[in-house]
């Protein structure tokens, strides 16, 4: 059973479309953004010390605010985070698992960087 | 039926009666009637001499009246109880005033015994107890030039301490051979003698003063036994206490052959309803002159008036303290008056260092000790004392310069539960374990939970053993380390920072850390680094270490919108400046209102908005307000000698020149400073981090309060600065903070972890003991030097202003905000206000 609904989402996935969001150079640093994809609201965040973008929802669904971009990039043991900026949980960039109350999580979506350009796929 | 107890004298220990009975006893158990003469309720006659650097009356009062009136105590103030009618149960007063009670308690005190020598009552002989004294002292040092005390005891040389810090020449008159002949053998007191000589003070001993004539060159001379004599302006007499014991004396309760009332092992008189505690009180024929027997009689009266079995037993008169900067200590049986004691002496003349150590005549048991020069020993001494603990083999070692092997110190583990730690307010090893293991783990926990160190602040070295030993046997890891990434403290990273020269996160993360770092360690080196360094906070290298905050230069409200401060230097402002903010939040629409640091606050700014308001802002001439870092906020003032007819100094205009210094200090925690004009204190500035209120002579400093969650007074530091010096000093306090606190620690927190506390501030500040001043004063100027206003660099670069909006790739706005009007302004609406569609107040597009 688990086999086939992960096959599933993932052919659900890699049907959906990249869509080109921004530069890497709109990106400043081990800092976040947020873009308007299809009418949602994504935080894009990028470690330059693993030189990887990430893609979550930006609704902090405990602080109820669009505000998860404006967030500090981290790391709790092997996590790479980012803390809500209003009351500093953290939020897995890979899973989108609260680490603090694993009962909230956000999307997450693919990221790829091609010629510069940062596309995420939703 | 309500007990009547009618409690005769309102000083320390009749408070500390009054207030243990109020915390023990069932609410309408008791009606409490108190009585003083003095103008006013218990105030800590321990920390007396404080009145003259500045401490007021409030300062050193233990309660209030309104504390009095809501707990149900009936007091009257500046009325003495004259007769005690004990048949008939009452009391009468010298208003003629008629009581009656169930229980009494005599809570007299003491009186400062002054010799029947001729000429001793001329009105500049003084005594020194009580506040009313040190007024009348302070009245007469402005008018005279050399004072003199007579009595080489603990409080004479107080006194002598205070007339010196009055700026008088100030001479000491001893009739034994040494000072604290009590507490000191020769030895001791011959090296007390010398210390203080060295600081200016004049110790004549085998002095006994025989009469006080009109003076030569002074307003006295004092003629001594010994033919010879002194001119002095003022005398203050120190020469010993006696009990006030007239009432007990006139009831026919018994006395002493040389007074005090005979109390026994329960506190009662010879009387069953009536009761003496503190220094009127009698046991054993002895009266105890401390403050801590005196609590601890105070616990067994309410024991027994409670029908508990607390019993008073004696007490340990051990006693630590710096007299005139000088180190002193004394435990236990000093004078070796037990029975066949030995004794170890350790002298070094070229340290100034004496200490002795008086042993049981089997060698087991230590007796007693003097420490005179260095007093490191005395919590270790005092506790083998108390605890009649086994001595190791050698015991020399305790006394021993640390060089020769000696300068042990014994673990605490060793000690019983039972051990008092604190003997001021009677704290337990086991309470201070307690206190721990109920979720304390720093200083200013146990401080505030049990009480302990508070009062004369001698025991602290031990409280923190005794805590830091608990929280590692609950197997907390007493590390200080920042977060997972830095093994270091703030102030170790501080360090590595400033000595290396890092300039950037990576570097430090590279050389001294591990993972990525996270919202704990990157916004504290953010501001260690701009604390040394003082860079652009939104270059790219730093970008990412900020706050949300930080980055957008505003604080973000419970919506994700911003607030606007702008810098109102000393809350002054001008009317155009005032116009344009009122236009400004007009435009916006943005909720508008006074904060408690004299400035003006705008609400719900979205991020596109920020830019463009602050344009305005800086085109009119506002500067950012740092409201959003951890840096020094406002500088507080009231208007000060130029409006007010009761200032003595331009407050505002100080308060101006300290904000505009220090704006833009980036700090361990929020820094709040405020400058009054004069002692009415307008400014509040006694709860501030940094507090300074002017004198007839200059400034006084106060640091390291807060209001708050925990609010605590500021501390004096230094008086009747100039304007140089006070810049000085507050330079060093700050920058030695920035360099030596952890993380979100305020100044009052980090005084009180501070080893050695304010003293030792005033050490490392204005004795320059670590050789540090230079440093801090040079760090501070270079950081001031890089000062920049953020709002305007960031106007002035297109690059930065691009994060200036809600999506990167739209100019829509976020379609979660929602407000309401509530007041004539809008307010974020609530949940229940979204779902019911309340109506909404329209933003601009």
């Amino acid at each position: 059973m688990n086999s086939v609904n992960s096959a599933a989402a993932e052919a659900i996935i890699t049907e959906a479309p990249w869509v080109d969001v921004c530069e890497l150079t709109d990106l400043a640093p081990n800092t976040g953004i947020c873009a308007l994809i299809n009418q949602q609201q994504i935080a894009l965040l990028y470690s330059s010390r693993l030189d990887e973008v990430f893609a979550i929802g930006n609704y902090d669904p405990i602080g109820k605010a669009n505000v998860l971009s404006r967030g500090i990039i981290g790391s709790i043991g092997d996590a790479v985070v980012v803390a809500s900026p209003l009351y500093k949980q953290h939020f897995d960039l890979r899973t989108g698992e609260c680490l603090e109350s694993p009962e909230h999580k956000v999307n997450v979506y693919p990221v790829q960087v091609i010629d510069g350009k940062v596309q995420v796929q939703i | 039926m309500k007990q009547r107890i009618i409690v005769v004298g309102n000083g320390m220990v009749g408070h500390k009666f009054i207030e243990t009975l109020l915390d023990t006893a069932e609410q309408d158990q008791f009606e409490i009637i108190t009585f003083s003469e003095e103008p006013r309720l218990a105030y800590d006659r321990v920390k007396l001499s404080s009145y003259f650097s500045g401490s007021t009356a409030d300062d050193l009062s233990l309660t209030t009246e309104a504390e009095y009136r809501d707990r149900g105590v009936i007091y009257t103030l500046n009325d003495k109880v004259v007769a005690i009618n004990p048949d008939n149960r009452s009391v009468s007063t010298a208003s003629g005033r008629t009581e009656t009670y169930d229980k009494l308690v005599l809570a007299t005190g003491s009186y400062p015994f002054v010799p029947p020598i001729p000429g001793g009552d001329q009105p500049h002989c003084l005594v020194y107890r009580t506040i009313e004294d040190l007024e009348a002292i302070t009245a007469s040092a402005s008018e005279s030039k050399v004072g003199a005390v007579i009595g080489g005891g603990l409080l004479g040389l107080e006194a002598a301490h205070a007339l010196k810090n009055l700026g008088l020449k100030t001479h000491v008159l001893e009739f034994s051979k040494g000072l604290m002949a009590r507490q000191l053998d020769e030895g001791g007191g011959q090296l007390l003698i010398r210390k203080i000589e060295a600081l200016g003070v004049d110790v004549h001993t085998g002095k006994n003063t025989q009469r006080i004539e009109a003076g030569e060159t002074c307003r006295y001379r004092m003629h001594f036994a010994d033919e010879s004599h002194l001119e002095t302006d003022m005398v203050i007499f120190s020469a010993g206490i006696r009990p006030r014991d007239e009432l007990a004396r006139d009831c026919g309760l018994d006395m002493g052959e040389r007074g005090g009332i005979v109390i026994d092992n329960n506190c009662l008189t010879s009387h069953p309803d009536i009761y003496a505690i503190g220094e009127c009180a009698l046991w054993q024929n002895q009266i105890f002159g401390l403050v801590a027997p005196g609590y601890h009689m105070a616990k067994v009266a309410v024991s027994h008036i409670l029908s508990g079995a607390e019993q008073f037993t004696g007490a340990d008169m051990s006693t630590k303290l710096k007299l005139l900067g000088v180190d002193v200590a004394s435990v236990g049986d000093a004078l070796a008056q037990t029975p066949g004691a030995q004794c170890y002496t350790y002298s070094d003349g070229v340290a100034e260092v004496y200490k002795r150590l008086v042993v049981s005549a089997d060698g087991k048991k230590l007796l007693g000790a003097i420490l005179v020069g260095d007093a490191e020993a005395y919590g270790t001494l005092q506790q083998l004392c108390v605890n009649e603990m086994d001595l190791p083999e050698s015991p020399e070692q305790f006394i021993l310069p640390q060089t020769e092997g000696g300068g042990a110190v014994m673990g605490v583990d060793a000690l019983p539960d039972t051990a008092q730690i604190c003997s001021c307010y009677d704290v337990s090893k086991g309470d201070v374990r307690e206190a721990v293991q109920g979720g304390c783990a720093d200083m200013a926990g146990i401080k505030s939970c049990t009480g302990a160190s508070t009062g004369c602040g001698g025991c602290t070295a031990l409280v923190k053993q005794v805590m830091d030993a608990e929280l590692s046997s609950m197997g907390v890891e007493v590390n200080n380390h920042l977060c997972e990434h830095f093994q270091y403290s703030r102030q170790e990273l501080a360090d590595i920072v400033r000595v290396k020269k890092i300039k950037t996160f990576d570097e430090l993360l590279d050389s001294h850390g591990q993972g990525l770092g996270c919202d704990i360690c990157k916004p504290t080196v953010g501001s260690i680094l701009a604390s040394f360094w003082n860079e652009y906070v939104l270059d790219d290298k730093h970008i990412g270490l900020q706050d949300t905050n930080d980055i957008y230069l505003g604080n973000m409200q419970k919506d994700g919108t911003y607030s606007i401060v702008p810098r109102i230097a000393g809350g002054e402002i001008t009317p155009d400046k005032l116009v344009v903010l009122g236009e400004v939040a007009k435009e916006y629409n943005l909720y508008t209102k006074i904060t408690g640091g004299q400035r003006i606050d705008l609400f719900g700014a979205q991020l596109h908005e920020l830019p463009e308001i602050w344009r305005k802002l800086v085109d009119a001439g506002f500067e950012t307000g740092h409201a959003y870092g951890k840096s020094v906020r406002t500088v507080k003032s009231c208007v000060g000698s130029t409006w007010c007819r009761y200032g003595v100094q331009d407050s505002v205009d100080m308060a101006i020149a300290i904000e505009n210094r220090y704006k833009g200090l980036r700090s361990p925690h929020k820094l709040k400073f405020a400058v009054s004009g004069c002692t009415r204190e307008c400014a509040e500035a006694q709860s501030k981090d940094i507090g300074v209120i002017a004198t007839e002579k200059g400034w006084n400093l106060y640091v390291c309060g807060n209001g708050g969650m925990r609010p605590r007074h500021a501390d004096l530091f230094a008086t009747d600065l100039d304007d140089d010096t006070l810049i000085k000093y507050i330079d060093r306090v700050l920058m030695f903070y920035v360099r030596t606190a952890d993380r979100l620690q305020r100044t009052s927190v980090w005084l009180e972890n501070l080893e050695g506390g304010l003293d030792y501030l005033r050490e490392v500040v204005i004795e320059d003991k670590l050789k540090i001043g230079q440093e801090l004063e040079d760090d501070m100027t270079s950081n001031l030097a890089n000062y920049q206003c953020e709002w305007k660099t960031t106007l002035e670069d297109p690059e930065k202003l691009k994060r200036f909006r809600h999506f990167i790739n739209s100019d829509e706005q976020d379609n979660n905000l929602a407000y309401v009007a509530e007041r004539g302004q809008r307010r974020p609406a609530t949940e229940e206000e979204r779902k019911n569609n309340i109506p909404l107040v329209e933003l601009n597009g």
